[in-house]
């Protein structure tokens, strides 16, 4: 069969209802704060098992890509992430509602989206064999100064104060420390509780550490929650257009970012929004509106994170090495159905990856006009509903959704604990993001850090081994940039200044 | 007087209640049993329940309903246990070595001995992989190189105090070489370090062998007898190391469970476990068939506790 079936093959009445039906499941159960991309794919294994592989992999593509998108709601409208994949979404998503964008924000956040889905996607289609080798390229260091290179954002979050960052980050890493130690078993922090033996799972804290101050303060002032318009002004899919139109070298290095991002197994959703953030508010003209509601900020985490879908599919079919952790269920999808991913999937079983692939293509075209109606309506619905019915509302949703990720009640609980700290230590100008980075960073690095400090011990070599590959090196590079370039650039401005003066 | 009437009212009573009771059992399942993974979705334990679950319904007209419930390498699961109701109708996966060397640790919120176990079902041997292209051809190549090195060849594996790690030191011992383990999140992540050359071999599981056949090899596997997908890879055994080992997957019960359910639901598993059809699927993705029934358990626990928990101090994973 050559391309042209496989589309045709991908275009069938019954793959079109699955892939429409997967991303409006996928936008919903993203939005909801708790229910992630990964616990959708998982509870819908049992229904592929009497699929063809391929329609699987469709319904499963489907339903990935949407939630991964539908995370950019609850992070505009309530500041908090839906997904762990949409942190970096709340950063300009949130100021945007709050001024009255949040519509313009929702519909630029779908056509970034599908930006992102598609060029993770047509990567797959054409590069999937070459690019699988990323995902080897990367050893523990390098996953190692990949960490370090998010945490440097911190200087770029903390808002001018950037001695209460680190504090924020310090504490987060500090968290990232608790419970069983992943690698070494060690049980660490617990001070004797088993409420803390799990850990703290990275989307309670995000739902705590965001969204539960923000109920607090809806409650404690009298203001409505978002500023309205009285005129209904649609999409505003014209207003958003241009602005994508404006920043599309924005969108295309957010979205190749992403993708490779995606095929690092050990990072995902969440690292390639970061990276992608903060390479957008570096090359940006307009540095210091980001954090303030600067639309590129959320089209570059937007898109990064949809491309990650594609992406990740790349090592997991390659060479089943799951990419991201629905990747994982999706290939243990595969196992039960007596797939075997590898390099001979494209070749000999063209009918399965070939077809699936375009079926992704399919739904992250149909996710922009779905996309666009959930989002207006997900809009509409926040805006315009009572403070008294919102507030309720939301924090049900947050209880449910924290509770369902493990199905643990300690989650419940540490979610609530650090809400309140959260609420506490933004009185005192703490943001939550620092501590959200350090708690997702911490553990990368650390186990970065100590893998490569065996191996290169094991080989005597340890200063080859952190300073001397060449990825290493070239992330090594981005980090000195990233922390010095403010530096450097506002002592060119002053010398610019002055010698203008003369 | 009183009490033959009592006699007379409650015989037939009692002798219905029995019979109510007997048919009970000889229904179960009567609804959906609902099986919790203590670990994440998609990994070893995820899967294998996976492979179960097509085949219970089918031969029992009644679905497994998998849930996952992760955190602290299986313990957060274990520790709630024994609260959940026990009726028969929720179960829950349990794992080899994690079971034995977690309690011995530290205080993890449930003791080995307080799982009602009811049926290993299966294990994934212990084996020793390498990248298609390494210098190791054989075992016997890879103890030269490290007895001349000592220190120098490095491992990936699974976590600490896994059936990996515990290989390893195992095999260190009885080979009297001296390697170094890498820890690492899990098969995947473990696998990924040695396809990506980070580390020189990785112990791991004859699965890993089955799901990358293109690109690894396997020097020597953990079990009695070869593995049927691997016809051509010795055993350890054979070349003179006294190793049987792997992560042990079974099913437990919250401890209020009755005695006869238990009975039936390990012959449940049993059944399973005899279905060629099954067979082949796991023996396929490199998995071994054992069959511990709720008798056998005892001894095999008691059998298992001694040889992991040497093997744990060996490691230095408990004191």
């Amino acid at each position: 069969m050559d391309s042209l079936g496989y589309l045709l093959a991908a275009l069938t009445p019954y793959h079109v209802a699955l892939a429409i039906g997967g991303v409006v499941a996928g936008t919903v159960v993203g939005s909801l704060p708790g229910l992630t991309a990964t616990m959708a794919v998982a509870v819908l294994i049992p229904i592929t098992f009497s699929m063809e592989p391929a329609s699987a992999l469709i319904l499963m593509g489907a339903i990935y890509t949407g939630a991964i998108y539908g995370g950019a709601y609850a992070a505009i409208l309530l500041n908090t992430p839906g997904t762990p994949s949409a942190i970096a979404t709340t950063f300009d998503g949130y100021p945007m509602a709050k001024r009255g964008d949040g519509d313009l924000a929702i519909t630029l956040a779908c056509i970034a989206s599908v930006c992102g889905g598609l060029v993770g996607a047509l990567f797959l289609l054409f590069l999937a064999p070459p690019l699988a080798n990323v995902a080897l390229s990367f050893g523990p260091v390098e996953y190692f100064w990949l960490a370090i290179l998010g945490l440097t954002l911190i200087s770029a979050l903390s808002q001018g104060n950037l001695l209460k960052g680190l504090i924020g980050a310090c504490f987060g890493l500090l968290l990232s420390c608790i419970g069983v130690a992943e690698i070494s078993a060690d049980v660490r922090l617990t001070f004797g509780s088993q409420t803390l033996l799990g850990g703290i799972e990275t989307v309670s804290a995000l739902i705590g550490l965001y969204c539960i101050p923000v109920l607090i303060d809806l409650v404690a002032t009298p203001d409505r929650h978002l500023k309205v318009e009285d005129v209904s002004r649609g999409f505003r899919l014209h207003e958003a257009l241009d602005i994508s139109w404006r920043s599309k070298f924005n969108l295309a290095r957010s979205s190749v970012l992403g993708t490779l991002v995606g095929i690092l197994p050990g990072a995902g959703g969440s690292i390639a929004g970061l990276v992608a953030y903060s390479e957008a508010r570096r090359s940006s003209k307009q540095q210091q509106d980001f954090g303030h509601g600067a639309p590129e900020g959320v089209q570059a985490t937007e898109s990064a994170n949809n491309a990650t879908v594609g992406g990740g599919f790349i090592p997991t079919l390659v060479l089943g090495i799951p990419g991201t952790p629905p990747d994982a269920v999706i290939l243990g999808a595969l196992l039960i159905q007596g797939v075997r991913t590898g390099p001979n999937l494209f070749t000999e079983h063209g009918s399965i990856v070939y077809v699936f692939i375009w079926g992704l293509l399919l739904a992250t075209v149909l996710m922009l006009p779905i996309g666009l109606l959930i989002g207006r309506y997900a809009y509409r619905s926040i805006v315009t509903v009572p403070k008294a019915l919102l507030v309720p509302t939301v924090a049900f949703m947050t209880l449910i959704g924290t509770y369902a990720i493990r199905n643990s009640v300690s989650d419940v609980a540490i979610m609530i604990v650090l809400g309140v700290l959260g609420w506490v230590l933004g009185r005192f100008g703490f943001s939550a993001s620092p501590i959200v980075l350090g708690l997702i960073l911490g553990s990368i690095a650390e186990q970065g850090f100590v893998q490569g400090w065996i191996i290169g011990a094991a080989a005597d070599d340890l200063w080859g081994q952190f300073f001397g590959r060449p990825i290493s090196v070239g992330i090594f590079a981005f980090i000195l940039l990233s922390l010095f370039s403010p530096l450097l650039l506002s002592r060119f401005r002053v010398k610019r200044e002055l010698t203008g003066a003369d | 007087m009183l009490t033959t009437i009592k006699r007379v009212i409650l015989a037939p009573l009692t002798a219905a209640l029995m019979i109510l009771s007997a048919g009970a059992i000889a229904e179960y399942p009567e609804k959906a049993i609902s099986y919790v993974i203590p670990f994440g979705p998609g990994g070893e334990s995820d899967i294998t329940a996976r492979h179960q679950q097509p085949f219970f319904k089918k031969k029992f007209g009644k679905d497994l309903v998998i849930s996952y419930k992760p955190g602290g390498g299986g313990a957060v699961g274990w520790a709630q246990l024994n609260k959940m109701p026990g009726d028969g109708y929720n179960i829950m996966g349990v794992n080899l070595p994690h079971i034995i060397v977690k309690p011995l640790q530290k205080d993890v919120g449930f003791k080995t001995d307080d799982l009602a176990l009811i049926h290993m079902f299966h294990y994934t041997p212990d084996a020793v992989v390498v990248n298609i292209d390494s210098q190791f051809k054989t075992l016997q190549d890879l103890i030269d190189h490290a007895k001349k090195n000592p220190g120098k060849v490095t491992f990936s594996g699974s976590g600490k105090g896994t059936a990996n790690h515990l290989a390893q030191v195992t095999f260190d011992k009885l080979a009297g070489t001296k390697t170094t383990y890498v820890a690492f999140k899990g098969t995947g992540a473990s696998v990924t370090a040695l396809l990506g050359n980070q580390v020189m071999g990785q112990w791991g599981y004859t699965s890993v062998g089955a799901k990358h056949s293109d690109k690894v090899r396997l020097l020597a596997v953990a079990m009695e007898q070869r593995h049927p997908r691997f016809p051509d890879v010795p055993t350890f055994k054979e070349l003179g190391f006294d190793i049987v080992s792997g992560a042990y997957r079974g099913i437990a019960v919250p401890n209020s469970t009755p005695e006869d359910i238990r009975v039936k639901l390990s012959s449940l598993i049993d059944q399973i476990n005899a279905d060629a059809a099954f067979k082949q699927k796991m023996e396929n993705d490199g998995f071994a068939l054992v069959n511990v029934d709720y008798k056998g358990m005892k001894a095999f626990m008691e059998e298992k506790r001694k040889g992991y928990a040497a093997a744990a101090k060996e490691a230095g994973v408990i004191k």
